[in-house]
């Protein structure tokens, strides 16, 4: 687009200008230009941000008991402890509302960017949420235990963040895979069959290894088969969830000592980071799969952008035939990124067994591989914002438990707490999120010559 | 999949019926059996004679109804495979193969054979049993809302739409048309209309949000409907601890019963559950024969599934194409929860668990469907008479029931994969083959 046009136009902000060399000795001039919001759009946008600041200044600043709020940032596990420290209530909760209602202004008045406007709703969401807890505890009775609800997020998150990864792997190659769950519940029951048949080791890698089994299923009939990739999966669900119900029955339920008794693993703590205070017992003294967890997170964040691998899964993902003509091997590429996947998914499921309980459940992963779907379409296919998002859900799901053993000002219905999440996600990706661009050739097989 | 004049019904994409209910005695050599034979008709081939010629290439191409019976034979093979690995007579045989094979063979064969002789027994006829019909009004009853929910998933496919979420309109309509019928006190007659309209309502308001969500902001239907199934479920579980939803004496998390004049009369007696709600679920079906077939609407529904760009060009609107058919399709699921609610599925009472896991099973009921009205149909029936049988398998057998949830996933599994089942048979591939499923990748 030339800047004549946009001088035209007063819907349109010019971020950035760069010089790009076309040809030698051919320089041309570069506009990046980003659309803002329409109108209409704008408004009502802001007119979210209001309300949601209206309800943090006025119904919880009025409904909030008069005492200051205590928070407690440790966790259940030792370490170097930090002192309790109170807040003003009421007076934090409307600071808050206030902050949010001027975010609103702000949009109202002078148009954010798109980047902007998604950090400003984070924002919010995050002031909102401050808000929230302190007007929980403002009861006076316990305090708010920041430290263990974090640790809770952690956790709770761990297998969504794997199941995310797992999505993505596949996603990023054009392969949809919806079976996350399937895998997942796969690997939760290999992890606990073979983590008490031999060790919790091999328990993990049986989870893995199965994992990649059902990844191949997936990529065999999805690449070489080309069946349709949704109904692949949902497939693959069912089928999951009938063999691991089958078995369960045939092998586990009789003889649960026997094969249903794994010893799960416990948490290391790693020296010197580990004893930073308060980050320190959150982040360095979890268990092996929390921390392959962490390494396969930053190891897809950078390979996916700076790796030859990462370029070539990129390529095939959005043009197979122009990644073809270059000479990548399309569908080789494709079984390895799956495959992997799988493998990602399994361990993901083996965080619900041996990452935790241990013994394995009918049907235990009771959805959330659909929530790590979620969080991947939610986290725009990015690995940065899967992992935002399953920590978003981790965090609901932890703050659900943590507010039904305090006693709030108002007493909350536990049920409606637990819609919250959900619907938070509904007016997330419908208000924020909006049109979302998958991989171009997302679930698209690629046949040669085609 | 694309191919514009193909996508409308064809009469021949129904499995036959006859086809189907026979399947569950098939042991599983039938296999081995049919393949014999389809190698003498290849033989024969050579003499000329034409009739059988045309057998045979019926036989040897991939015309849908050849493999989903080719699709349900693999299944119980696998199945069989599965009985065998988890009996424990076979087990015990097997410690001692080399010295006595036979032993291994005959536990492994009575152990599959007691398996599927009582899928056959709980699902189509009992010769012990005291009604001879019992088995099959069972299969009938859950039956129904696995058609209805299914018929909701694949209007949606035939737009190209993913409905995950029949699970959350079964609960919402359910709801609602429970409420109306154990809290309103209307006329005979009246009152069931009313709480059927009511059921209608909920399905379609809890699809349609997804809808109008899907077209005026591009949130995808694939997120917010699964978001809006876990709200269904805990507005159920809330609404169950409410004094005016609950029934006394309030210690369990059931509803009131519904009243008399609500309820669907039963079809063949009290004595039987199949009522009139299977009525129901054949009307349903026809409607969505008729709307995919001769309506307009049906037509933009096929051309937004098989074209966007095209539907846009010819002037059609998306969004509320979109918006519409969610409505739609919710009422369709909406009716599934009725049948639940109002029928004698659940005891005339709502429960947390009143969906009974319909709406994901839908979405394989769908899919063995191949997207067309009755396809559903005969799919649903297929997979409410595994569903009935698996409590005959409970009783009768040591086989845990989830064995038939394996084997509705196989069946699909074998179905959605035409290249594969070719390959095994060594089927060529022919113009009927295909389904009209039509939802693609997230971007479509």
């Amino acid at each position: 687009m030339t800047p004549e046009l946009n001088e035209n136009r007063d819907d349109v902000v010019e971020s950035s200008v760069a010089t790009v060399e076309v040809a030698p000795g051919e320089v041309v001039e570069q506009h990046v230009v980003e659309l803002k919001q329409s109108t209409t759009r704008r408004i009502g946008t802001s007119a979210a941000f209001i309300v949601l600041g209206l309800i943090a200044a006025v119904v919880l600043g009025m409904s909030a008991g008069s005492h200051s709020t205590s928070f407690d940032l440790n966790g259940s596990q030792p370490g170097i402890s930090v002192p309790k420290f109170s807040v003003p209530g009421v007076g934090l909760i409307v600071v808050c509302g206030i902050v949010i209602i001027l975010l609103g202004a702000g949009h109202l008045v002078r148009s954010y960017s798109k980047r902007t406007l998604r950090w400003a709703g984070i924002a919010a969401g995050i002031l909102f949420l401050v808000a929230f807890l302190t007007w929980a505890g403002t009861e006076g009775k316990q305090s708010v235990q920041v430290g263990s609800l974090l640790q809770q997020t952690l956790f709770l998150a761990t297998p969504l963040i794997l199941g995310s990864m797992a999505g993505l792997m596949c996603e990023k190659t054009a392969v949809i895979n919806v079976a996350i769950e399937g895998q997942m519940l796969f690997g939760a029951f290999a992890g606990a069959l073979f983590g008490t048949l031999a060790s919790t080791w091999v328990g993990l890698i049986a989870a893995v290894a199965i994992g990649a089994v059902v990844g191949a299923l997936l990529a065999v009939f999805a690449i070489k088969f080309t069946v349709n990739q949704i109904i692949l999966g949902v497939v693959i669900n069912a089928f999951a969830l009938g063999l691991t119900g089958y078995l369960y029955d045939a092998i586990m339920a009789d003889n649960g000592t026997g094969t249903n008794q794994p010893i799960p693993f416990s948490p290391i703590k790693i020296p010197v980071l580990g004893d930073i205070p308060v980050i320190g017992s959150l982040l360095f003294n979890q268990t092996i799969i929390t921390y392959l967890m962490y390494l396969i997170v930053i190891v897809i964040d950078v390979m996916l952008l700076r790796s030859r691998w990462g370029l070539r899964t990129r390529a095939v993902g959005e043009h197979p035939k122009a990644a073809d003509t270059v000479g990548i091997n399309v569908l080789r590429l494709r079984y390895q990124n799956v495959i992997i996947g799988g493998g990602i998914a399994g361990l993901a499921g083996a965080a619900l067994t041996i990452g935790s309980v241990g013994t394995f459940n009918k049907n235990m992963t009771s959805g959330q591989g659909f929530i790590a779907l979620a969080a991947l379409i939610f986290g725009r296919w990015t690995p940065r914002g899967a992992l935002g998002a399953s920590l978003f859900f981790g965090f609901a799901s932890a703050l659900q438990v943590a507010l039904s053993l305090l006693a709030t000002p108002i007493k909350i219905d536990s049920n409606l707490l637990q819609m919250l999440p959900y619907l938070a996600t509904i007016f997330a990706v419908a208000g924020l999120v909006g049109r979302v661009r998958a991989p171009a050739a997302d679930g698209e097989p690629y046949v040669k010559g085609d | 999949m694309t191919e514009g004049p193909d996508l409308g019904k064809r009469p021949e994409d129904e499995p036959k019926p006859d086809l189907r209910k026979e399947e569950p005695e098939a042991a599983p050599e039938a296999g081995a059996e049919s393949a014999a034979e389809g190698d003498t008709l290849l033989a024969t081939q050579e003499s000329g004679d034409r009739t059988r010629e045309t057998i045979g290439e019926i036989l040897r191409s991939d015309h849908p109804a050849v493999v989903t019976v080719l699709a349900v034979i693999c299944a119980m093979i696998v199945g069989a495979i599965l009985i065998v690995a988890s009996d424990e007579a076979t087990r015990n045989a097997a410690k001692y193969f080399t010295a006595a094979p036979g032993e291994t063979f005959s536990a492994g064969w009575s152990a599959i054979k007691g398996a599927y002789v009582a899928l056959f027994q709980g699902a189509i006829y009992n010769p012990e049993g005291q009604q001879l019909l019992a088995p099959i009004s069972e299969t009938l009853v859950y039956a129904t809302p696995l058609i209805l929910a299914g018929l909701s998933v694949t209007l949606a496919f035939r737009a190209g739409l993913f409905n995950i979420g029949a699970q959350g309109q079964i609960l919402m309509s359910a709801a609602f048309a429970g409420y109306i019928g154990f809290a309103w006190h209307l006329p005979a007659g009246i009152h069931i209309v009313v709480a059927i309209i009511g059921g209608i309502i909920g399905g379609a308001i809890w699809a349609g949000i997804a809808g109008f969500l899907k077209a005026k902001t591009g949130a995808h239907e694939v997120i917010t409907t699964i978001m809006l199934n876990y709200v269904g479920v805990f507005f159920i579980n809330w609404l169950l601890t409410e004094s005016w939803f609950q029934a006394p004496p309030f210690n369990q998390a059931v509803s009131r019963t519904i009243d008399g004049n609500a309820q669907f009369w039963h079809l063949f007696g009290s004595d039987m559950r199949v009522n009139f709600s299977f009525i129901l679920a054949i009307a349903a079906t026809a409607f969505t024969w008729w709307l995919l077939k001769y309506a307009t609407f049906g037509f933009r529904i096929r051309t937004v599934g098989a074209n966007q760009d095209a539907a846009r060009t010819a002037g059609m609107s998306i969004s509320s194409t979109y918006i519409w058919l969610m409505v739609v399709v919710g009422g369709l699921a909406g009716l599934a929860g009725v049948a639940q609610v109002l029928g004698d599925a659940n005891n005339y009472q709502i429960t947390a668990s009143v969906d009974g896991g319909v709406g994901f099973t839908a979405i394989t009921v769908a899919l063995l469907g191949r997207g067309t009205a009755w396809g559903t149909f005969w799919a649903g029936l297929l997979f409410g008479a595994l569903s009935a049988g698996s409590g005959q398998l409970q009783v009768a057998t040591a086989t845990p029931p989830d064995l038939v949830q394996v084997l509705q996933a196989l069946v699909v599994l074998f179905i959605a994969a035409p290249g594969l089942i070719r390959l095994v048979f060594r089927l060529r591939r022919s113009k009927a083959g295909g389904s009209a499923v039509l939802a693609k990748g997230w971007n479509g």
